[in-house]
């Protein structure tokens, strides 16, 4: 369903801040892939997403969504195949709008913007039905202004927002980072049950550990811009923490020495 | 009553440049300078083409069209070459006073009678009615806000309006909903800036000339209106607002029309008039905070 091939992506090149964040990045992830992607701070976790959501477009490489060619397209023509949450709460809806204005402009992802309604009547069962599963009770509070709901809720309501036009691809980059520790797990919960039933192909960026190894069927560790450790189906099940955080600290640790041989 | 007339009628006129401003400050949160350009460059084409012969209403039609150009440029600029917001606007607006001096030939056009029916603007026809001038624009003016008040609360609530509204608010994830935020900005500064050029058009066939320096300072005669209906009307509501924009523009004139009647005052203060009306409506929700304050404070304390 989404395939990358030998991206590379240096940030500033031919400055003294240049940094190389990709090393050629190859991945091929399967339609229903879950996908999990952990690995420590700037490792290139977030530009891989950002690669394949097209905020920067990669110096080399390739990368297709379900056989369509999406290297060179802009981030808003590429969008109708992706479904993304981000970190920060603030940035995955318009807080001025309110629910069912902002559930309107995802459910129009990847068409025209025309001189019709922003919202036809009987969307709104449609939305009130999909908020409903989050239990949240946002389902009685369409017309109520987005910036007046939590982090949390508006979270869960990006999630139903990324997946209510099914996208080929759904990109989590730490969406529930910036949730307090008795939210986060509940996001979580809701995102994996929205991407079970309609069996969404996904990658996931967590710093949790057991929330990589409970969630999806495969997971994959970056460093240095590079894939580590890929591990799925029955390895990945019989996987512990403690062998995680084992391989994490491994792989950290050959990536310094590789760079003391570097400065040597 | 002569001023008062004077000040509603100025005040519709430029109830329709609010209306542009509020586009651009308020709906796409990206102030634009490119105002003061448009509006001589929406004056001096009606002037040029109704003192030429035309028919004021396609005049008028035109000069909205040159306004939409000025506003193309700036967000072709600012999208485009990735000039900040307000440089982009200062370029539009200076290349504007040397482009308005091309149009008009000179930089002073009057708006003299002529043809058999000695028309001189989009009023005349009116006066013939049996109106008096000043009627005549009033009503003109006001069904000219009342059309492009309704067009505009209907495309706001479009899809592409509503496409608009969200890129304002915020431009990440209107990408992320697969929304061209360039198109969208682009788009908002032409309609913006085609109806400042439409208050232009009006303003010059209303006052009878256009010159290229009429437009000196208007930006902030359009921000006053829209400051003046925010802190007096406290609304949420799209088509709400839109109502608001058209008093506080009147209340603006009105303001400024019995201020300019003080004996120690003279025409030539209108700006620092303006400057000083924008300031205290800034800060007067300040103010007002400031001394709710231990109210407030007893309230929470009750509790
Ligand atoms: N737009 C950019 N310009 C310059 N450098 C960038 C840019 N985006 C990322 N980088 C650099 O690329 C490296 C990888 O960043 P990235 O955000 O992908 O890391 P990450 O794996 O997501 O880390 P974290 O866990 O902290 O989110 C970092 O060194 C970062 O400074
Ligand atoms: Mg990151």
């Amino acid at each position: 369903m989404l395939q990358i091939e030998n991206l590379n992506k240096t940030f500033n090149p031919g400055t003294p801040i240049e940094n190389h964040v990709l090393h050629d990045v190859s991945l091929r992830l399967e339609e229903g892939d879950y996908v999990t992607l952990i690995g420590g701070n700037g490792a290139g976790k977030s530009t891989l997403l950002g690669g394949v959501a097209g905020t920067f477009l990669p110096d080399t490489g390739k990368i297709t969504i379900g056989g369509t060619d999406v290297t060179h397209l802009a981030e808003h023509r590429r969008a109708v195949y992706l479904g993304r949450v981000f970190q920060d709460p603030m940035t995955g809806t318009a807080a001025n709008m309110n629910i069912e204005e902002n559930m309107a402009l995802a459910y129009r992802r990847g068409k025209r913007r025309g001189l019709g309604w922003y919202i036809r009547a009987k969307e709104r069962d449609l939305y009130r039905e999909r908020l409903s599963t989050l239990e949240l009770g946002l389902e009685n509070r369409l017309s109520d202004k987005v910036g007046l709901l939590s982090g949390g809720q508006r979270q869960a309501l990006t999630l139903v927002m990324a997946t209510l036009k099914q996208p080929r691809v759904l990109l989590l980059d730490e969406h529930t980072a910036a949730l307090d520790p008795k939210t986060a797990p509940k996001v979580l919960e809701i995102g994996s049950k929205i991407i079970e039933a309609y069996n969404l192909t996904t990658m996931m960026v967590t710093h949790n550990m057991r929330d990589a190894i409970r969630h999806g069927n495969r997971l994959i560790m970056m460093s240095g811009g590079r894939i580590v450790l890929d591990i799925s189906g029955e390895e990945k099940q019989k996987l512990t923490v403690e062998e995680l955080v084992a391989k994490f600290s491994q792989a950290s640790d050959e990536e310094f020495t590789g760079d003391q041989a570097l400065l040597g | 009553m002569l001023i008062v007339q004077g000040a509603v009628s100025l005040g519709l006129i430029f109830s329709l440049m609010a209306m542009g401003v509020y586009l651009t400050f308020r709906v796409l949160e990206m102030p634009d300078l490119s105002a003061e350009g448009s509006i001589i460059l929406g004056a001096g084409t009606a002037a040029r083409l109704v003192s030429g012969g035309f028919n004021p209403f396609v005049a008028t039609f035109i000069a909205t069209l040159v306004g939409c150009v000025a506003g193309l440029v700036t967000g072709v600029l600012h999208t485009k070459f990735k000039i900040p917001p307000i440089l982009a606007g200062i370029l539009t607006m200076v290349a504007s006073y040397s482009v308005v001096i091309r149009i008009m030939g000179t930089s002073n056009v009057a708006l003299l009678p002529h043809g058999p029916n000695r028309v001189t603007s989009v009023f005349t026809f009116l006066q013939e009615a049996g109106l008096s001038r000043q009627a005549a624009i009033i009503l003109l003016s006001a069904v000219m806000v009342v059309v492009v008040g309704v067009v505009l609360y209907c495309f706001l609530g479009t899809e592409a309006g509503s496409a608009m509204r969200a890129t304002g608010n915020n431009r990440h994830m209107v990408k992320a909903q697969g929304i061209s935020t360039d198109a969208m900005v682009i788009l908002c500064l032409m309609i913006s800036n085609g109806l400042i050029g439409l208050t232009g058009a009006l303003w010059a066939q209303q006052q009878g000339f256009a010159s290229v320096d009429m437009g000196i300072g208007t930006i902030v005669i359009g921000l006053a209106s829209v400051i003046i209906a925010e802190v007096l009307f406290r609304v949420r509501n799209v088509w709400a607002r839109l109502i608001t924009l058209v008093v506080g523009s009147i209340i603006y004139r009105l303001i400024i029309a019995l201020a300019l009647n003080l004996d120690f005052l003279s025409p030539t203060d209108l700006r620092l008039l303006t400057a000083v009306i924008v300031t205290i409506a800034l800060t007067l929700p300040l103010i007002v905070e400031k001394f709710s304050k231990p109210i407030d404070k007893t309230k929470g304390r009750r509790k």
